[in-house]
């Protein structure tokens, strides 16, 4: 039986999160799709009385735009290029982690340290490590040259320099900051959820397996990744809403014009994209982009969840 | 020799052979996880130095891995350059209130789903539960007209109340209260105790840890957040620590004064390290727990 006092006693202690959300989260849903539809719909033209046909034309406009598709080609080269990185690395330290006793406290507090930075502040960070001050072939009134931590190891190992996030850097190299960083940013969350996962094996399996005398790399491939396979899942489904989300990271390295100096834009991410819409009231088109955006995601993680299940050991 | 001397001999051989391929997995094991540690360490370790050299030093062909010269006067020039006491206080401001708030809404909520019974509980919760699927872009756009219609623009309001209801945790604490025996509500009840003496009495020490990385992972929130106050509430009075690192120091290549920047860097990195070092253990839980919700 459900008795009528705790009924309204339930919506009253309900009440002030119903009503934030309902502003804020239940009618953005409503009203993003509205906007949507409407064709070239701003939120300045809105207020000034205009109205707007419906129809899908911002969906077209976004796709057409050549902008949209550098955005969309630098999130999905970031996602696949550091999820599984970032999920690998993760996993080998995790599995290392877990088979030692003296040190492993400290190396796991180490190891989750990135975890609680400002991403916008060590971003800043890495970009002095990358930076390069000056010109760094040397023109006869060019004293100053620092070329950067990460060059100076490059060079200590007998490599060559490189641009890589100055003016007249390449596609490539940037890409490759901006791996790096994000791969640095992600272990954290990765090995704190695949440790815990690791501790979480019976260790019954191991002793079983000590018995047969199976060597280590077929206990790992036969033992560990399966009983963890639910954890792995995790941690690349959420890596990859995470990599779909890319933005801030990118702000941290080259500022908000999200490229290097001679390129503005070029690194720019779909939720840059979505933001450059709003700044400049194009409230349509920002929403269009946002629900293209909200599809992705869906899409990628029910790719994920199918393809997982059919290999996970639940 | 005596067969049976020989198999002693073998095992013997065997198990130095094991024991030996141990010794060096677990060398190895160390090595690996050392170097990685390093790796990880290195951009704080980067930070320190250079936020502590001269500029002169710091633009040194042949880079030094300690200062020469220790300059903390370069933490004094970040401090006023960035205005990071004003930025600190804003958002200490933001950071509590909103904490505050959210804790009472989070924990009347995950009360009533617990605990209470009413009719399209498991529906509503469930609904709320699938807007965690969202990007929260999505709904930024529509807030960015709300918060103009409601003449919130450049408030601390629209810094807090946007997002005081975070699904996350009331899932998180509901959890948390599922755990708690009804018997102990039952009891309440008869002896005659209000739900919110009993909330304050029994739930909230009960579920503290909970409570606790909540609060952090809030705080951590504020402290790092970048985009809706870049949005709203980027002016002189209201800007939010992370906003004002940014927009003092907006180059990032060429030739920039890093070492003034990193120590404004540094300084805005330490309070999260502070946090970190002292309460570790509830963040690492907090953020370990959001491994249910898959």
């Amino acid at each position: 039986m459900v008795d009528s006092k705790q009924q309204w006693k339930a919506w009253l202690y309900l009440s002030p999160a119903i009503a934030i959300l309902l502003v804020f989260t239940v009618w953005p849903i409503f009203n993003t799709v509205r906007m949507s539809l409407l064709e070239g719909y701003s939120g300045l033209k809105a207020a000034a009385g205009m109205t707007f046909e419906f129809g899908l034309g911002n969906f077209q406009k976004v796709i057409e735009y050549r902008r949209f598709l550098q955005c969309l080609q630098n999130t999905a080269l970031l996602c696949v290029l550091t999820v599984p990185v970032s999920t690998l690395l993760a996993l080998l330290i995790a599995v290392a982690l877990n088979s030692i006793k003296p040190l492993q406290k400290i190396l796991q507090t180490i190891f989750f340290l990135p975890y609680v930075t400002n991403s916008i502040a060590i971003g800043m960070v890495f970009a002095a490590m990358f930076n390069i001050v000056g010109s760094f072939y040397g023109t006869e009134n060019e004293i100053i040259v620092t070329a950067g931590i990460i060059n100076n190891v490059i060079e200590f190992f007998g490599g060559k320099p490189v641009n890589w996030i100055n003016y007249g850097s390449t596609y490539v190299a940037n890409i490759t900051v901006m791996v790096v960083y994000i791969v640095w940013n992600a272990l954290p969350f990765k090995i704190l959820v695949l440790l815990g996962g690791l501790q979480s094996i019976n260790k019954q399996y191991y002793d079983a397996a000590k018995v047969d005398g199976t060597p280590r790399r077929r206990v790992f491939a036969r033992i560990t990744v399966p009983l963890l396979s639910p954890m792995l899942a995790y941690v690349i489904i959420t890596g990859f809403i995470g990599g779909f989300k890319e933005y801030t990271s990118i702000v941290g390295i080259f500022g908000e014009q999200m490229g290097p100096p001679d390129d503005a834009g070029r690194l720019n991410t779909m939720v840059g994209f979505i933001y450059d819409a709003l700044s400049t009231n194009s409230q349509g088109r920002a929403s269009a982009a946002a629900l293209i955006l909200f599809g992705i995601i869906l899409a990628v993680t029910l790719f994920n969840n199918n393809v997982i299940k059919k290999h996970t050991h639940y | 020799m005596d067969k049976r001397v020989m198999k002693a001999k073998n095992m013997q051989q065997a198990s130095l052979r094991s024991r030996t391929g141990k010794l060096t997995v677990q060398f190895f094991t160390y090595l690996f996880l050392i170097v990685m540690a390093l790796i990880v360490l290195f951009p704080f370790y980067w930070m320190i130095i250079s936020s502590l050299k001269t500029l002169e030093e710091y633009r040194l062909n042949v880079p030094t891995f300690w200062p020469k010269r220790i300059m903390f006067s370069n933490y004094a020039e970040a401090f006023t350059t960035a205005n990071l006491g004003d930025l600190f206080v804003n958002t200490m401001i933001v950071g509590v209130s909103s904490t505050l708030l959210s804790l009472i809404i989070t924990v009347l909520s995950a009360f009533a789903f617990a605990r209470l019974e009413f009719k399209g509980r498991d529906t509503l919760f469930t609904l709320l539960l699938a807007t965690m699927m969202i990007p929260g872009e999505l709904f930024t756009i529509t807030n960015y007209t709300t918060v103009t219609q409601l003449n919130w623009m450049n408030t601390y309001t629209v810094l807090v109340v946007p997002f005081l209801v975070s699904v996350f945790y009331i899932f998180l604490l509901r959890q948390n209260f599922l755990q708690i025996p009804n018997e102990l509500y039952l009891a309440a009840k008869v002896d005659g105790t209000s739900d919110i003496k009993y909330l304050w009495k029994v739930m909230v020490p009960l579920a503290l840890p909970t409570l606790i990385s909540i609060t952090i992972l809030k705080m951590m929130g504020a402290w790092n957040s970048y985009m809706w106050p870049r949005l709203v509430a980027n002016d002189e009075a209201h800007r939010l620590i992370t906003n004002g690192l940014r927009n003092a120091f907006t180059t990032t290549s060429g030739d920039v004064n890093y070492p003034v920047q990193m120590a404004a860097v540094a300084l805005v990195s330490a309070p999260l390290f502070l946090v970190f070092i002292f309460l570790r253990k509830y963040i690492m839980a907090g953020v370990s727990r959001s491994g249910i919700k898959g």
